[in-house]
């Protein structure tokens, strides 16, 4: 129990109910449950994409081609519907999903098969995405009264009181839930990320681990990219620019170590709502919008130091999660 | 740079004596640099054949602004990159570094004085991630992530969507002005900086101490390397070219956003490790270093000469920076796979 309230997690959604609490004395609607369902939903998609980054960091790798990746996706996504309209919802979410797995691939092999870096490969393919999004659309835009009413509803539609995208969030973090702590896989990540020497030893293939985090990451950030191109109703080659460097930055914030092996999925979730309420808090608070960009960076810096001392107190990591198994 | 495959490591080859050493003109003709050098002469060539006005001396002149104020800042992040770190954060210092200039010009200070300021700021920015990751003990890569974000922050802090204007009128000559002939200011800039860094990574001490560092930070520090130290240097040289970059691009623009040189910290490491230096890091030269800034600097100006929009470059960049380091690998897979399994 005392574990439980010294956890990062705890720390964190403390930190986050004060961050609430003193944005309610200056703006008291904030904490009403409207307000926080709307905040939720705005930041859906940043947390399904810091939960696929969780499984590519916690396996010692980076995927910062997450943005470039949902701008392709969107961009293909939103051709496809203008081109055909016809083609049903579902198909077209099969085919974002499939899409972007195939671009995480693209990553994933690289670095299973070359064994290149994967910071430069996504580097990479960071800029190639971008590219190709421009060659796609001829650099135009894709505004909304080219797409059909289906496929700009659908996230929004009101299910219980939650719109989908925020349901698909929710079924998102349970799917990452089981997959981190119920299935072989999910262990073999962090087993990757904590010692890599290790798990081959352990008869675990690191590579191709590491290739099927890369395309996790990648089909996470291709159903991200038909949400975010339906919910904004545009897609046009600068979408979600520099937004991987915020996908980063939640999941730093939310406790998972840069080198491996350290993470979890509620870290995850946690350090993504603390960026979405700051972004939704600062316009009603009277701070100018301005403030976010460097309020976040502040955010990442004291969290990785707050990180590094507790990492150090702990020591290698896998044998603290075997111990808290026992 | 393909060799880095840890001691211990199943696939680590085994160590292969040769007879006799390859003469020094048969390593240098294998090595990266040649292939570089044969690159960037063939896109040369490409780019003379496509446009008529590519080989005009004024044309290849202004071609260097594409490369000088990024290429200045390349040369640190090579050393430190060699050194086994990195910093995201100088597109961000640039930033910082301008809004500040900005700031004193609309004060009424003078030339001297944002010079000045702009060495002053950026050697600060430099030090604090210094100081984050030697003092501290943080990775750099996220450190200089959070730094990236705060250092741009500030700036849309002082700026929102407004710019700074008015620069003193012998401000201008920085990014503008000719030293002789067709050279500007900023490529003779970018030459001393090249060989000045040539010297420190090449020819002292301190240069050995960067690359022993970059080979096992614990070795280097049993051997008497004052491994915090020399780090925390390479990141104040770091800010310090990033803050002479940002003196040389608000001179050049005249006007400063917080959005100037965003994007720029990924065109620089892709500059850097296009040029050699492994990501890993422990090698890496800096001739290698100026040639892959000449080959980014042509391509973009010789795609720009026959139209080809700017993000398609990037995709020519980025296929760039993912094939020179798949080759080499490539290569040795397939060599290895035929002889022994």
């Amino acid at each position: 129990m005392i574990q439980l309230l010294k956890s990062r997690e705890a720390i964190l959604a403390a930190a986050i109910l004060v961050l609430i609490g003193l944005i309610s004395t200056r703006y008291s609607d904030f904490a009403a449950p409207s307000n926080l369902i709307n905040v939720f939903n705005d930041t859906s998609i940043l947390i399904m994409l810091a939960l696929g980054q969780m499984v590519v960091i916690v396996s010692r790798c980076i995927d910062l081609s997450v943005a470039s990746n949902l701008a392709l996706t969107g961009m293909v996504v939103a051709t496809l519907n203008m081109m055909a309209p016809g083609v049903p919802v579902p198909v077209l979410l099969l085919i974002a999903v499939a899409f972007g797995a195939m671009l995480g691939a693209i990553n994933g092999v690289l670095v299973w098969k070359l064994d290149l870096p994967p910071i430069v490969v996504t580097l990479g393919t960071l800029t190639i995405f971008r590219g190709l999004i421009f060659l796609i659309s001829n650099g135009e835009w894709i505004n909304a009264h080219e797409m059909t009413a289906g496929f700009k509803a659908f996230p929004r539609y009101d299910v219980f009181g939650l719109s989908l995208l925020s349901w698909l969030a929710i079924a998102t973090i349970a799917a990452f839930f089981v997959l981190v702590t119920r299935t072989p896989l999910g262990r073999a990540f962090f087993a990757v990320g904590g010692n890599p020497h290790a798990a081959v030893y352990t008869g675990i293939d690191v590579g191709y681990t590491r290739c099927l985090a890369f395309i996790i990451s990648g089909a996470v950030a291709g159903l991200c990219g038909y949400l975010w191109v339906a919910r904004y109703a545009v897609a046009y080659v600068d979408i979600a620019g520099g937004f991987e460097l915020e996908v980063v930055a939640a999941c730093v914030i939310g406790g998972i170590s840069i080198a491996g092996g350290i993470g979890s999925v509620g870290g995850a979730v946690l350090g993504a709502l603390f960026l979405g309420i700051v972004k939704n808090a600062l316009p009603v608070v009277d701070i100018s919008p301005f403030w976010q960009l460097a309020i976040s960076g502040a955010a990442i810096i004291i969290a990785v130091a707050f990180n590094a001392r507790s990492e150090r107190k702990k020591g290698r990591i896998i044998l603290k999660q075997a111990e808290r198994l026992a | 740079m393909s060799d880095q495959v840890l001691a211990g490591d199943p696939r680590a080859p085994d160590r292969n004596i040769p007879d006799r050493l390859t003469s020094p003109f048969q390593r240098h003709l294998r090595s990266w640099e040649t292939l570089l050098l044969a690159v960037a002469v063939g896109i040369f060539i490409i780019n003379a054949l496509s446009s008529p006005y590519f080989l005009d001396p004024w044309n290849l002149s202004d071609a260097t602004f594409n490369f000088t104020e990024k290429a200045m800042i390349a040369f640190a992040m090579a050393l430190l990159i060699i050194s086994g770190e990195i910093d995201l954060s100088v597109a961000s210092i640039i930033a910082l570094t301008s809004t500040a200039m900005g700031y004193l010009a609309q004060s009424g200070f003078g030339v001297p004085e944002l010079v000045a300021a702009g060495l002053m700021v950026g050697m600060l920015c430099g030090a604090f991630n210094g100081f984050l990751v030697t003092g501290l003990g943080l990775p750099s890569i996220v450190a200089t992530i959070g730094t990236m974000s705060l250092f741009r922050g500030i700036s849309y802090i002082v700026l929102g969507d407004q710019a700074f204007r008015g620069y003193p009128a012998g401000f201008s000559f920085f990014g503008q002005g000719y030293v002789w002939w067709v050279f500007t200011f900023e490529f003779v800039l970018f030459a001393v900086l090249a060989i000045a860094y040539g010297i420190l990574l090449h020819k002292t001490d301190f240069g050995r101490a960067v690359y022993a560092i970059g080979n096992n930070p614990l070795a280097a520090r049993f051997s008497g390397v004052r491994v915090g130290r020399v780090k925390f240097i390479l990141f104040l040289l770091t800010g310090l070219m990033a803050g002479i970059a940002a003196i040389c691009l608000t001179s050049r623009l005249g006007s400063t956003r917080p959005s100037i040189a965003f994007g720029w910290e990924l065109e620089i490491v892709t500059m850097v490790v296009l040029g050699g230096v492994s990501i890993l890091g422990g090698s890496g030269t800096i001739p290698g270093v100026v040639i892959a800034a000449f080959v980014m600097g042509m391509v973009t100006f010789g795609f720009g000469l026959i139209n080809v929009p700017g993000i398609v470059m990037s995709i020519f960049i980025g296929i760039l920076l993912i094939s020179v380091i798949a080759l080499p690998r490539l290569w040795s897979n397939f060599r290895t796979r035929g002889k022994v399994v």
